[in-house]
């Protein structure tokens, strides 16, 4: 394995997500947007071949899409039916991980598609609507991708509209334990997240080379834990590039963060 | 029996405060023809329930909807449908804002004749707090608490189908029914437009029976309208109309929908939208989408 020397940081974002995915052996992973499509591609062509991916449509594939336009003679590789009332099915079963991206994240790994505002009956921002974020978040494992990570994201107060069951002791319906909700990762422009800190605290698990822990915590809305020692996230490989240059032969991915920024800050 | 029925009588059929499900799922395969005939109609305050797309932005931009039962509105490629944005940010309609699966859970009660089913979806999050029709009940076989979604039941569903015959055989060839074998069976009354009209023998073949998802007695009428779903898909025939949907959303910034629908739906008739749109020839030729 020969790490890439230069590489943007879309394509770092992408590695460090598809690397969520190493062990979950096989399940349906399901990447909503290009960074996490292309993550979740990735996974299925290196460390995980065993996981299922649909075509976003209606069929589940034996090997993942390509994303963008594609050749007029271009026969996708079905192998089975996978219509929404399956996905459905597929959901409640628990055996998925999805990579999503929201609008807000909370300090209780809640998260916000919905809308934004304080008043419920008429938000100041109708977004997508709760969509199938509330069935996720109780039934299988998920990971959030965020292209900006900053304090509008990372809110200071819960969520505008919580569609997410998170790690919020007030909200924990009887009978059921944290234990039971699976947050895995976030992943920033900044950094590699998760919810494992001190009493669900999100923490750092990485950062992305040159990043600092004062510029996390400023982006941030509420306190991140800093574990002892931080280590800095792993670079793509060039095997790895080669993989994302196939599944994503029209460069969609450097069009998803702002002026496509180097991996490595210059 | 003959539940052939013209597109004209077909709004009629309806009543104020009536609880609507339509079909499809965003902008693919909605009974938008039956949707322009509710936009002419005089008929109000409904509750729709729906994988929404332009169907529930157009009908509360034109001051049909009381209420809007739904997981999500989006034109796919236009994230957020403009029109029910607007309601909402006005606050015009009230709202039952759910999970996806928890409408097909729904829909599945209603269909079931069950008053509703137990479910952890929604639990610890503010689908319970902003539903407080919603209840959460314990469970006679463990200690935990479950959602209990009721049966949302529709007192008509609004459908859009390749094919039927005229006794209310329906079928699909689409790479998915979506919701829509749930909608027919939750509803006293399905109304089902369709591309082509085609007699029963065509279903005796098995390769196309195979296509159909519920049974005829679940079909009240079947409203011949080829091209009905546009400007939404009906994949394999079209796909959905790009252009058009931008010209809706940019309506959305200048001009309201009252011009939209003074352009292509105030006093024409099906035909006249087609040929406003560049006519069936054109909306057939519509390139299916890349997913």
């Amino acid at each position: 394995m020969t790490n890439a020397i230069e590489y943007s940081l879309a394509e770092l974002m992408i590695c460090a997500n598809a690397s969520a995915y190493d062990n979950d052996g096989e399940v349906l992973v399901t990447g909503i947007g290009v960074l996490p499509r292309i993550a979740a591609s990735l996974a299925m062509l290196s460390n995980n071949t065993d996981i299922m991916m649909t075509d976003s449509e209606a069929w589940l594939l034996s090997e993942p899409n390509p994303i963008g336009p594609r050749p007029a003679d271009f026969r996708q590789k079905n192998e089975t039916w996978m219509g929404f009332s399956r996905i459905f099915d597929n959901v409640w079963s628990g055996k998925r991980h999805l990579t999503g991206g929201p609008t807000q994240i909370d300090r209780f790994a809640q998260a916000n598609i919905s809308a934004l505002g304080s008043d419920y009956r008429q938000p100041k921002v109708q977004m997508l609507g709760v969509r199938g974020f509330p069935g996720n978040s109780i039934c299988h494992a998920n990971s959030y991708l965020v292209p900006q990570h900053s304090t509008r994201v990372f809110v200071e107060g819960e969520c505008d509209v919580v569609c997410t069951i998170g790690f919020n002791p007030e909200r924990l319906p009887k009978g059921y334990s944290f234990d039971e909700i699976d947050v895995r990762q976030v992943y920033t422009n900044l950094g590699v997240f998760d919810f494992r800190g001190p009493d669900r605290q999100m923490q750092i698990v990485s950062l992305h080379p040159g990043v600092t822990v004062e510029e996390v915590q400023a982006n941030t809305g509420f306190p991140v834990h800093v574990p002892d020692t931080i280590v800095e996230t792993a670079p793509p490989t060039e095997a790895q590039l080669e993989i994302i240059r196939r599944i994503d032969p029209h460069n969609l991915r450097s069009k998803q963060l702002k002026d496509n920024p180097p991996g490595v800050r210059a | 029996m003959n539940k052939e029925m013209a597109l004209s009588s077909f709004a009629s059929e309806l009543r104020d405060g009536m609880t609507i499900g339509v079909g499809g799922w965003g902008p693919r395969r909605k009974p938008m023809a039956l949707i322009r005939e509710i936009l002419k109609s005089d008929v109000k305050d409904l509750t729709i329930v729906a994988y929404g797309g332009a169907d529930v932005g157009m009908l509360c931009a034109a001051g049909k909807v009381k209420k809007v039962v739904f997981a999500f509105v989006s034109l796919d490629f236009i994230p957020l449908e403009p029109f029910f944005r607007a309601a909402r940010q006005n606050g015009d309609v009230e709202v039952m804002e759910i999970d996806e699966g928890m409408m097909l859970l729904g829909l599945r009660a209603a269909a079931w004749g069950s008053p509703f089913i137990p479910t952890r979806i929604g639990l610890g999050t503010d689908v319970i707090r902003h539903n407080p029709e919603l209840k959460v009940i314990d469970s006679p076989y463990d200690d935990k608490e479950w959602l209990a979604m009721p049966a949302l039941k529709l007192d008509a569903a609004l459908i859009h189908v390749d094919r039927a015959d005229r006794r209310g055989v329906c079928q699909i060839k689409g790479p998915d029914i979506y919701m829509d074998d749930w909608m027919a069976r939750a509803a006293a009354k399905t109304y089902v437009s369709c591309e082509e009209i085609v007699e029963s023998d065509y279903f005796a073949d098995e390769d196309e029976a195979r296509f159909v998802f519920w049974e005829r007695t679940m079909t009240s009428a079947v409203i011949p309208v080829a091209g009905g779903a546009h400007p939404t898909s009906c994949s394999p025939l079209y796909g959905f109309d790009v252009p058009h949907f931008k010209e809706y959303n940019a309506f959305a910034k200048e001009g309201g929908f009252a011009a939209y629908f003074d352009k292509y739906i105030n006093g024409r008739s099906e035909e006249d939208y087609q040929q406003a749109v560049g006519g069936l020839d054109a909306i057939r030729k519509l390139a299916l989408p890349v997913y």
